[in-house]
């Protein structure tokens, strides 16, 4: 039985990691509430920018001199996969679960002898994807240093992805990120990017006849990397919420686990006490006695 | 005729405007135009410069740095690439974007020259709108 010293450490020790879990869920609470108005805040840009490229686009992949990013280069032999995850640990399953699926989809893509490019988003995913896949990858994006995620940030990467493409080094993109549910529901997804997919909206939009200015061919050139850039930036946005949500409840769940832990240690402290007092009775009674 | 449309004017970060306009001038990258109700439907990209809306409650201006617009005979949404009141307007802010499209025009490759030195063009030419000083 561990002595009563060695029981108080332990629920010292014990009561000062549920202050650090306690506080790591009140910052996340709190980040999250920011990540999750940013991520709202760019919905409606997107919805609208997709509505206005699935009319456009609709209108030009037929035609044969329609970019190559909406209509691919022909083949689909080289993937890349951008795989996005956090900075920071501690927030349970969240990163594991993007790279489980990107591991997955890798895993199948190589198997059917493609050939497999990956770039990571965040450290996190890296060190993950390292041990498997780490002469797959290309690149990697430090996101450290970015306090809070703006269209710089997508737009960098989008410059990057579609300078690759421009230089034949893939055939098609898809980005891995945790798209936001809930605090405690989180989807990992896979989007393909390159060549660009644009949902059909409603078809009113499809029906109206644009005039265009400059031309549509121009307009589509000029707006598609864009859309790029625009895809990247809301899974970065989902992302940044749904890492914050993640790591709200795996701290939630550890704040839980320490106070049962305190309990459990407390209730143990205590017989042990006892125990010691009834002992130092026992003897005290036992010496009496004998005399 | 109606005298009023919707008029939205949204960044990817956020949404700036939401108001029944009845005028909208747009910097578009082939000139300037007025979008009232009514108007054919048209989707143009923008260059740099000042958006005006004319509402019920006066005259608004933005500064964009370009993205599109589509035009409907009911609504005009623009969606810029980055979009910010007149009076959020800064000289800092101004020097940060000159300095950007002068360096994109500095290394760029002969094919895009042109439009870079366009882009720098129209940034100088919007900060003179705004009564800033240009740093080239």
């Amino acid at each position: 039985m561990p002595n009563l010293k060695d029981l108080k450490n332990r629920i010292d020790s014990v009561t000062s990691t549920r202050k650090i879990t306690k506080a790591m869920q009140m910052v996340a609470a709190a980040k999250l509430r920011r990540a999750q108005e940013s991520a709202e805040a760019g919905r409606p840009y997107a919805e609208r920018f997709n509505a206005v490229m699935a009319g456009l686009s609709a209108a030009a992949s037929g035609s044969e001199s329609a970019p190559k990013l909406l209509s691919g280069t022909g083949n689909d032999q080289t993937h890349l996969l951008v795989i996005m995850t956090s900075e920071r640990g501690l927030c349970g399953g969240f990163n594991s679960s993007i790279v489980r699926m990107a591991r997955a989809r890798a895993g199948a893509l190589l198997a059917d002898g493609k050939t497999v490019k990956i770039l990571t988003v965040g450290k996190k995913g890296r060190d993950q994807i390292k041990r498997n896949y780490g002469d797959h990858m290309i690149a990697h994006v430090d996101m450290s240093e970015v306090k809070r995620v703006g269209y710089t940030n997508a737009q960098d990467i989008a410059k990057d992805v579609i300078s690759r493409f421009d230089g034949g080094e893939f055939d098609v993109a898809t980005i891995f990120y945790s798209q936001f549910e809930s605090v405690i529901s989180q989807i990992p997804t896979e989007l393909q990017i390159i060549p660009a997919k644009f949902e059909a909206g409603e078809s009113d939009a499809a029906a109206t006849i644009y005039d265009y200015e400059p031309d549509e061919e121009e307009i589509l050139a000029d707006l598609l990397p864009r859309g790029v850039a625009t895809q990247i930036f809301s899974a970065l946005l989902e992302n940044g919420a749904s890492e914050q949500g993640a790591r709200m409840s795996a701290m939630d769940n550890a704040t839980r686990n320490a106070g049962d832990m305190i309990d459990k240690l407390t209730i143990e402290y205590n017989r042990s006490r006892q125990a010691v007092i009834t002992n130092e009775l026992i003897e005290i009674i036992s010496g009496a006695e004998a005399l | 005729m109606a005298d009023t449309m919707q008029f939205d004017l949204v960044s990817p970060e956020r949404k700036l405007a939401s108001v029944l306009a009845s005028e909208v001038q747009l910097p578009g990258s082939e000139g300037d135009m007025t979008a009232m109700p009514d108007h054919a439907p048209t989707i143009t990209t923008l260059r740099p410069g000042l958006l005006r809306v004319v509402s019920a409650e006066g005259t608004q201006e933005y500064l964009v740095t370009g993205g599109f617009a589509e035009i409907t005979a009911t609504s005009t949404s623009v969606l810029a690439e980055q979009a910010l009141p007149r009076d959020e307007v800064t000289q800092d802010l101004i020097d940060g974007l000159m300095a950007q499209a002068t360096s994109a025009r500095d290394g760029a490759t002969a094919d895009t020259m042109d439009a870079a030195v366009k882009l720098v063009a129209d940034m100088a030419a919007v900060s003179d709108d705004l009564g800033l000083s240009v740093k080239q």
